[in-house]
């Protein structure tokens, strides 16, 4: 009884600290939250094959740039609409498909070109600027920016890795489920006094102490705190995905409008049919969690965004995979997209329709669907995001991505 | 700006440890450095060739399992795949737990900080079960060796080691027109992945000066370049392209099929002038701060260019400029430092962790590193972790960094140390009134010394 007394009494004296944050004293929605619909932006990084995702099977070049790497319907690829097939492992996805909940948008890219280093080619897709001279922080960022009634809640950055799309001046919430921090309203205390002068410390703690308060499933007795001690730092079981998945959509039922994370695995230079397979696992178990996680009402405002840095070889390599490439392709998720149809201008395969004769040839920036959903989201101007969001971006014509 | 002893130890070294002097001068570390290399000996890691033995073995079980599946056999043949596999996992904990106690005992702090560095420059890791317990003897083998010689060795040393031939896929690539592509009816071609990371990650930097061509030109260059079960490493001439490739405007391997023509253009590769700035910087980011003085970076990079890539002597240059020694601790520790220097600062009994099984191992150090952002030899790409302070100090990698501190040191020493004192001995003389004040005001102990761990003092270097 001591060990559950003591803890209940530490986690009173630790509310009575920050009382601003704590959920007991807040109303759990504002009354002024920015705007209603929700965004879930995965970045998926290595450079996702857009040609084996959504195969171009109709295309009359596709079949000799693709040997081991064939599909389309012969090939357990789930015919889309008689020109374009699914890779088999999104099918847990067909019924979203089929209620019109997901499309693609296809032979997209940023801005980057030839190089094909993933590391800039990720930096430039979450900078969304023109080119890496002019990055300094995130798009998704800077449309916090433009907003006003934003708090640290309204978006998060999810998981262990850098988010750097949502980096910049608007407040932002960075976490990770198994992450909550408990301690000691001495001990909480003199880590403050520590950590007060050094403002990258401190931010950190403050949040770290703030979203530890309503972490899911914090243990109010004893168990996570013994006697003031803490346990070590370890994953609790289940697949760190899923349960970033189910963490985003509990907070996107409540006050939370945008959440980010990252799938990585996408960069299949090598037996391509297993790599790719497991990571398309992993998106489609995302999606389906986040659609069970925020329940029919948030599903029907809330798109998914997946992007990559870049498209990967028309071509297979000599190795049953693909290499770094240009045009790729982007997925969108929810009950707010205008979903059951591939957008984008397809540019054919013919070698001479090639970017540089090797890579699918972009015909679109891929800032600009983005650019349109976040205008369909959240109002926000198109000048606003041909300056700001995504500085020298021209939109062209509304797509009609949303519902 | 200049030459402190703790500061030495702080930033250059693993930490301030109540047991073990700080280095004297810069002229003392490097010759540590370049003498002999006693941790390794103290303290030894599988090398190379007995690991990649194993995995061989690993593999040979792996495929015996499969055959045997559905017949009477299979049973004892799962049970000994498994038992091997369990074996690998326990071999590559104790590694690492070996790697830990050179981090805490070491008077060399230079040379483990240099062998983390470069191993992460030249990140690699297994992407089957069979090679997950490489990345330690690739580092022992393939990279520990060279920290203190010529960059060119160490280049050469890692592009020819099986672990990074597999990681970057070049042990599939094929010439297309090479003698194997022709007799295989079956397409076989290039892949290009080691040779654009080598261009890009190891040695001209990205805003270096290649193209595209370059890199499909050294992709073919590389063909070749294998390992088979028996030897290692091999050079198949059946794999290679047949004739010359131009890489940076010079030409190359004329005559076919031997590996000398790629050991040229790696030799050249680390000589280039991209690469002497792009390592300069790199290594003053990682030892000195996130925007390194420009002046430092150029100093070194001066050097790097006049010694033709003498390791040693470069990193003289680092330590002679005065901007290395600006007092004000900036870098923030990865994880694997932050509880590695923990470790010697307590300070930790070598006889304690190697006694510690695998489920406390993995409990006490390998999870949390996961948490802190730093799953243990596996970084998520082949530019391995950030330099980026900001990566690591995010609300979860704080938040787990705290909570180790509370509760590992209990689990790691008999007595913890009183935590005024221990705050001297861990900080020295950056140990300020605040960080004095929360060690003597925590209610216990192990608050106290968890408090000294968690201030940005400690945490920074």
């Amino acid at each position: 009884m001591r060990h559950s007394r003591r803890s209940v009494l530490a986690r009173g004296a630790a509310l009575g600290c920050s009382l601003a944050a704590s959920p007991l004293l807040t109303p759990v929605s504002f009354a002024s939250a920015p705007w209603d619909r929700r965004l879930v932006v995965i970045i998926l990084r290595g450079g996702m094959d857009a040609l084996d995702v959504v195969q171009p099977y109709g295309d009359p070049a596709y079949a000799a740039l693709r040997q081991k790497l064939r599909g389309g319907p012969d090939h357990g690829g789930l015919d889309l609409d008689g020109f374009f097939a699914l890779h088999p492992a999104l099918s847990p996805l067909m019924p979203l498909w089929r209620s019109e909940e997901l499309a693609f948008v296809h032979a997209v890219s940023t801005p980057y070109r030839d190089k094909r280093s993933h590391f800039d080619g990720q930096d430039l897709l979450e900078a969304g600027t023109p080119g890496l001279e002019q990055a300094r922080d995130g798009w998704l960022n800077r449309l916090l920016q433009q907003q006003s009634g934003i708090e640290a809640r309204t978006a998060f950055a999810l998981g262990q890795g850098e988010m750097k799309l949502l980096n910049g001046a608007a407040p932002v919430a960075d976490w990770s489920p198994d992450a909550a921090l408990m301690m000691s309203p001495q001990a909480e205390r003199l880590a403050g006094l520590l950590m007060e002068d050094d403002a990258l410390f401190h931010r950190a703690l403050s949040e770290a102490l703030d979203l530890s308060r309503e972490a899911p499933g914090l243990p109010l007795s004893g168990e996570d705190m013994q006697d003031g001690e803490m346990t070590m730092p370890v994953p609790t079981r289940g697949k760190a995905h899923l349960k970033i998945a189910a963490y985003a959509a509990q907070q996107l039922r409540a006050d939370t409008r945008i959440a980010a994370f990252s799938i990585n695995g996408w960069d299949t230079h090598n037996r391509q049919d297993r790599a790719l397979k497991s990571a398309l696992g992993r998106l489609s178990d995302t999606v389906l969690e986040l659609k069970a996680g925020v329940g029919a009402d948030v599903w029907d405002k809330t798109a998914v965004v997946a992007m990559t840095e870049f498209g990967r070889t028309a071509r297979e390599n000599g190795t049953g995979g693909t290499d770094h490439g240009t045009g790729g392709a982007m997925l969108l998720a929810g009950g707010a997209i205008r979903g059951g149809r591939i957008y984008g201008r397809w540019p054919g395969l013919e070698e001479a329709a090639l970017y540089d004769r090797r890579d699918l040839m972009p015909t679109a920036d891929v800032r600009a669907p983005a650019a349109w959903i976040l205008r369909g989201l959240t109002g926000v101007g198109v000048a606003d995001l041909e300056q700001t969001v995504f500085p020298g971006l021209r939109m062209e014509d509304d797509l009609g991505l949303l519902r | 700006m200049r030459f402190d002893p703790e500061l030495a130890e702080i930033r250059f070294g693993c930490g301030l440890s109540p047991r073990l002097a700080p280095p004297q001068s810069p002229e003392a570390m490097l010759q540590r450095l370049t003498g002999a290399d006693e941790m390794a000996r103290a303290y030894p890691v599988q090398d190379f060739d007995a690991a990649f033995a194993d995995s061989v073995t690993f593999q040979a079980l792996a495929r015996e399992r499969r055959k045997l599946r559905g017949q009477p056999e299979y049973e004892a043949a799962d049970a000994r795949y498994r038992t091997f596999r369990q074996q690998k996992r326990t071999d590559r904990l104790q590694n690492f737990a070996q790697r830990l106690l050179r981090y805490a005992d070491t008077s060399d702090g230079l040379r483990e900080r240099l062998t983390l560095f470069w191993s992460d420059h030249f990140t690699a890791k297994g992407r089957r079960n069979a090679f997950q317990h490489l990345a330690t003897p690739y580092a022992e083998t393939a990279i520990r060796p060279h920290v203190a010689g010529r960059f060119e060795d160490l280049l050469i040393a890692v592009v020819t080691s099986p672990l990074m031939l597999h990681y970057l896929d070049q042990n599939s690539s094929v010439g297309p027109n090479s003698p194997v592509a022709q007799r295989r009816n079956r397409s076989a071609g290039l892949n290009e992945n080691l040779a654009r990371e080598v261009l890009e990650l190891h040695t001209l930097g990205v805003d270096g000066p290649y193209s595209q061509t370059d890199v499909r030109q050294l992709a073919e260059l590389f063909t070749g370049l294998s390992f088979n079960r028996k030897e290692g490493f091999n050079f198949r001439p059946g794999l290679a392209e047949p004739g010359s490739e131009q890489v940076l405007g010079r030409s190359y391997g004329a005559e076919k099929g031997r590996l000398e023509p790629v050991l040229q253009a790696l030799r050249d590769l680390a000589r280039h002038p991209a690469t002497a700035r792009h390592i300069a910087r790199k290594l003053a980011v990682h030892f000195t701060s996130d925007q390194p003085d420009a002046d430092l970076v150029e100093h070194v990079a001066e050097r790097f260019r006049q010694s033709g890539g003498y390791l040693p002597d470069v990193y003289a240059a680092l330590l002679e400029h005065p901007a290395a020694w600006a007092p004000e601790l900036r870098n923030v520790k990865p994880p694997f430092d932050f509880v590695a220097s923990a470790c010697r600062a307590l300070p930790v009994d070598a006889d304690r962790v190697t006694g510690f099984k695998r489920g406390q191992l993995n409990r006490i150090f390998a999870a949390p590193l996961t948490l802190m952002g730093q799953k243990w030899e596996d970084p998520a790409g082949p530019d391995g972790w950030s330099e980026d302070d900001a990566a690591w100090i995010t609300p979860q990698g704080l938040s787990a960094r705290l909570r180790w501190a509370f509760a590992a040191p209990q689990r790691l020493v008999a007595d913890l140390p009183d935590p005024r004192g221990f705050a001297g001995t861990t900080l020295g003389s950056f140990a300020d009134g605040k960080v004095l004040f929360a060690a003597s005001a925590a209610e216990t102990r192990a608050e106290g010394v968890a408090l000294v761990l968690s201030a940005p003092a400690f945490q920074r270097r």
